[in-house]
């Protein structure tokens, strides 16, 4: 059975409603990319999923029960979550950072176990860190301090990882980078995961179940290879694209049609005759 | 494991025993050991210090009650002069508290008791007291200023509250509350009688003269309470730094672990202030000079600002009682024109490694 | 065409709320020009300015109630586009005026003044007032701009800013304890008042804060890149350091004047920036001419209060200014910041 589901749910900002009744369930052990244009609600859905808003209507359920019911460490427990463009306090540096990940399998008498040691080392070594575990945050690149952050939630152990916007801001290799690895740890330990992309290619690449959302709704879900095609594409992003196979890893690619002078009504549909 | 073990454990000391386990930074203990020994050779050099100078090894003697062959040094060192000593460590010790609890959950730099308006309202309601009804017993004063401060930091927590505490909106109500007793203060000093004017004054600036083995009672036994609960803290600043939704990505219910530690700050402040008037500058300094000699993490960070706002105080108290002798300077006016030249050196010279 | 539509309306509703602004400004201004131990109706106060006919209405008026009034106006807008300055600079919405330590340096060369010379009149007050906060402005910003890690930073400018206010503002209360008579004469300076603020004073301190007002109009749009990052604002073709330099300069321009015209007067500076900021969003061409405006209100209806509230004594301004601001200040901060 499903690990994380959301049923009927309502989440808004103050008087703004995002989503409406929305129902969705995150499959089980599988890479799971959510989509969408901005402001189609896919960073919400997650923060909802999260546990970072509370639902306006409506539940979110963790192995069947509602979350808003658990103790915020049993959740922390069972889901970590990278939030989007997250900032460190001065000084910090890398190690310090990624043992904050522990924090929900601490308590006052137990600080810091053999095993929150032996998380911290292994998510280090996982991204690559363990050679700058000494360094202070602030003076790592972009992409060094997103895997910073990546390690913190991976010392977290949870069965779920949801991401936003993990790969937002760094260069090609590191996205790559990120990608892969997330992909390695879910082929290797059976992690669920749950990320919002911004790069439509790059969640066909990676995830194995793709949903695409606008207007606050799911316009489709499925398997990136059955579901993305022109006119998905279409519906959701208002832009022409040619639809290829990816050569290198057989995934649908998308190559959008170049329009210069890009007339867009309000539903950001593409009107140049 | 890699072959070169390059752990945690050259910046960590990790205490385990049987299920239990904690931790501290070790750069904090060398300058935690160094704190202290400043701390007892101050005490002592504090204490020869006055009118009646008294050698070192005749302080020692006199505080544990061996006999020095000088009757007066008895009545001297215990009576006068230790116990305003030992309050000044005592407040010294809560406001650095304060201030480092309070800049760890506002992210403000800036942060000290005093934006939340606990030396604002302390000190109107102890200038009323001073001004308006001169004649009233002084024993009142400390009872005044306490309730003063910690309605002020009420009335701060709950004009701010909006199903959630806001570290930013705390701060600008607290502007706005701290504004309006200011302004009243003011009023009442400009009103008021001169020589009512400059006890009140003197009042505001902060100073341990006169103080008695009851109020370093109270003190302490108000610091042996909230000191260990600003202790415990430490992890739970920790994980508040890095932002709220972190915060709760790991599980740490933010609201709760913010009001908690925002009482813990408002109590240990409004005790000292209570206690010894509005001391400036002490929490402001204190949190700033740590980070810069241990760091950012508050298991360590605490206990070092703790130990070097009792020493700034200490020193302080020392100074205004000899710089100008026979008359003394309040100590409040000491911890900022020490305070303010070390800080800026330290700012000067940049961040540690 | 809706995204310039849609600006041009917001523009439209800015530029209405500051002529708005502006007419409660006038307005207040007129009320201070009537107010006082005699109440001068209206329609003689304009009579009285630009044509005076001699009367003892008219001399009030001129003499007594005109300077009053314009540096009432004066404080206030200086003040206010000081803290805007002051609050891009260090991007920290606690910074004020007083941060730059003018107030402070002011405080403390008037107390040296009142001790060195017993009694002196209100210019020597604004003339050692204004060469006090200078010194005490320059030095908060070597202090800030010294080499080392972190060197301009707006973390360190606040906390230089500060410590160097704490400092100073401690020498002085060491003086004033010293000292009673001192005490007796400076407190009510300190606690900030137009009271006999007049031609000659307006004389001497008005060129600094016209200056800096000027200056702040094209230093505005610098500002808004200034307070989205140093990386930003260079991105953006700011060139940070100079700015800062500049922006410094006038603030404390506008700063050093105030307070040598008027004493230390607090809250205006802090507050007029944030409620301009809740009314017309993060735009500094817009926030720093609101900011102008609403100090200049605050100060003005501060003032008139001082003058009435307790006839025939006078409460000082910064005393009322508080009292009537905070509450303000404090229910829009619960109403507008949602988070």
């Amino acid at each position: 059975m499903a690990m994380l589901a959301a049923q009927n749910l309502t989440l808004a900002y103050d008087q703004q409603v995002i989503i409406r009744e929305l129902g969705v369930t995150i499959p089980n052990g599988k890479v799971t990319a959510l989509v969408g244009p901005n402001g189609c609600g896919k960073s919400t859905l997650l923060r909802g999923l999260a546990r970072l808003m509370a639902p306006r209507a409506g539940a979110v359920l963790l192995d069947g029960k509602s979350i808003a019911r658990l103790s915020s460490k049993q959740v922390a427990r069972q889901l970590g979550v990278l939030p989007q463009g997250p900032t460190a306090p001065e000084g910090m540096t890398v190690r310090e950072l990624v043992s904050q990940g522990r924090y929900p399998h601490q308590s006052l008498l137990r600080q810091w176990s053999e095993e929150d040691e032996a998380a911290v080392e292994w998510a280090l070594e996982t991204t690559a860190l363990a050679d700058m575990h000494g360094r202070v945050l602030d003076t790592l690149s972009g992409g060094q301090k997103q895997r910073a952050w990546i390690a913190m939630t991976l010392a977290q152990q949870t069965p779920v990882l949801l991401l936003d916007e993990p790969t937002t801001f760094l260069d090609m290799a590191y996205q790559v980078e990120i990608l892969s690895l997330l992909d390695e740890l879910n082929e290797r330990e059976g992690r669920t995961i749950v990320m919002v992309l911004h790069d439509i290619n790059q969640a066909s690449r990676y995830a194995h179940h793709l949903i695409a959302m606008r207007g606050g709704q799911v316009v489709a879900e499925g398997d990136p290879r059955d579901i993305i095609d022109h006119s998905l594409i279409c519906d959701v992003f208002g832009l022409e694209c040619h639809v290829v196979r990816d050569p290198v890893s057989g995934t649908p690619l998308c190559l959008p049609q170049s329009c210069p002078l890009r007339l867009l009504n309000k539903e950001g549909r593409d009107t140049t005759p | 494991m890699s072959a070169k073990r390059q752990d945690g454990n050259d910046v960590w000391l990790v205490v385990r025993l049987r299920g239990l386990s904690m931790r501290l930074p070790r750069r904090s203990l060398p300058v935690m050991a160094v704190l202290l020994a400043l701390l007892a050779t101050m005490t002592v050099l504090s204490v020869s210090q006055g009118e009646l100078r008294i050698a070192p090894f005749e302080v020692v003697r006199a505080v544990v009650g061996l006999d020095t062959g000088n009757p007066d040094h008895a009545l001297v060192v215990r009576e006068f002069r230790l116990p305003r000593i030992v309050l000044a460590m005592l407040v010294g010790t809560a406001l650095a508290l304060s201030g480092a609890i309070l800049q760890g959950i506002t992210g403000n730099g800036l942060a000290e008791p005093g934006v939340l308006g606990i030396s604002q309202g302390a000190g109107l309601a102890a200038v009323a007291l001073l001004t308006l009804s001169p004649a009233t017993s002084g024993n009142l004063l400390p009872a005044v200023a306490l309730l003063g401060g910690l309605g002020a930091a009420a009335l701060i927590y709950l004009l701010a509250w909006d199903s959630g505490s806001s570290p930013m909106r705390l701060l600008l109500v607290g502007i706005g509350v701290a504004a309006v007793a200011s302004a009243l203060t003011t009023y009442l000093i400009v009103l008021g009688g001169i020589t009512e004017v400059q006890r009140a004054l003197l009042w505001l600036t902060g100073s341990v003269y006169g103080r008695s083995w009851g109020h370093v009672r109270t003190m302490g036994l108000w610091l042996l309470v909230l000191a260990p609960c600003a202790l415990l803290g430490a992890r739970a600043l920790n994980v508040l730094t890095l932002g709220e939704a972190p915060a709760k990505a790991l599980g740490q219910r933010v609201n709760f672990a913010r009001t908690g530690l925002i009482l813990v700050a408002v109590a240990l402040a409004s005790g000292a202030v209570a206690m010894a008037g509005a001391i400036s500058f002490v929490g402001l300094v204190a949190p700033h000079v740590a980070r810069r000699l241990v760091g950012p993490a508050h298991e360590g960070l605490l206990p070092v600002s703790a130990l070097f706002g009792a020493l700034l105080v200490l020193v302080a108290d020392l100074i205004g009682r000899t710089v100008i002798a026979p008359a003394q300077l309040p100590v409040g006016i000491v911890t900022a024109v020490i305070g303010a030249p070390y800080l800026l050196y330290l700012l000067l010279r940049g961040r540690s490694a | 065409m809706t995204g310039n539509r849609a600006s041009a309306r917001r523009r439209f509703g800015r530029g209405a709320l500051l002529a708005l602004a502006a007419l409660v400004v006038i307005g207040l201004a007129l009320a201070s020009m009537s107010v006082g131990s005699m109440r001068i109706p209206f329609g003689e106060v304009l009579g009285g300015i630009f044509s005076p006919s001699g009367s003892i209405n008219d001399l009030i008026l001129t003499t007594v109630r005109l300077p009053r009034t314009l540096a009432g106006l004066l404080v206030g807008a200086s003040l206010a586009v000081a803290g805007a300055i002051m609050q891009a600079l260090t991007r920290n919405p606690l910074a004020s005026p007083g941060i730059l330590g003018v107030n402070a340096g002011a405080a403390l060369a008037v107390v040296i003044a009142v001790l060195l010379l017993g009694n002196p009149p209100l210019a020597t007050y604004a003339l050692f007032g204004l060469v006090g906060a200078l010194l005490a402005g320059a030095l908060v910003y070597a202090l800030a701009a010294a080499p080392g890690v972190g060197a301009s930073s707006p973390l360190r400018l606040a906390l230089a800013g500060a410590v160097l206010a704490a400092f100073l503002g401690s020498l002085t209360t060491a003086l004033l304890l010293l000292d009673l008579n001192t005490l007796d004469q400076v407190r009510f300076w300190t606690a900030g008042s137009l009271a006999g603020r007049d031609m000659e004073l307006l004389r001497l301190t008005a060129p600094y804060m016209l200056a800096g007002l000027l200056l702040s109009v094209p230093l505005a749009r610098q500002l808004t890149a200034l307070s989205l990052g140093d990386d930003v604002a260079r991105g953006l073709g700011v060139r940070s350091g100079w700015i800062k330099l500049v922006a410094g300069l006038v603030a404390v321009l506008l700063a050093g004047g105030s307070v040598a015209l008027a004493g230390p007067i607090g809250f205006v500076g802090l507050v007029a920036p944030h409620l301009a900021r809740f009314i017309v969003g993060v735009d500094y061409r817009w926030i720093v001419p609101l900011s102008a405006l609403l100090g200049a209100a605050l100060v003005s209806l501060g003032d008139v209060g001082a003058r009435l509230a307790a006839k025939p004594n006078e409460i000082p301004v910064g005393v009322l200014m508080a009292l009537i601001g905070a509450p303000f200040f404090i229910y829009l901060a619960r109403t507008r910041m949602r988070r």
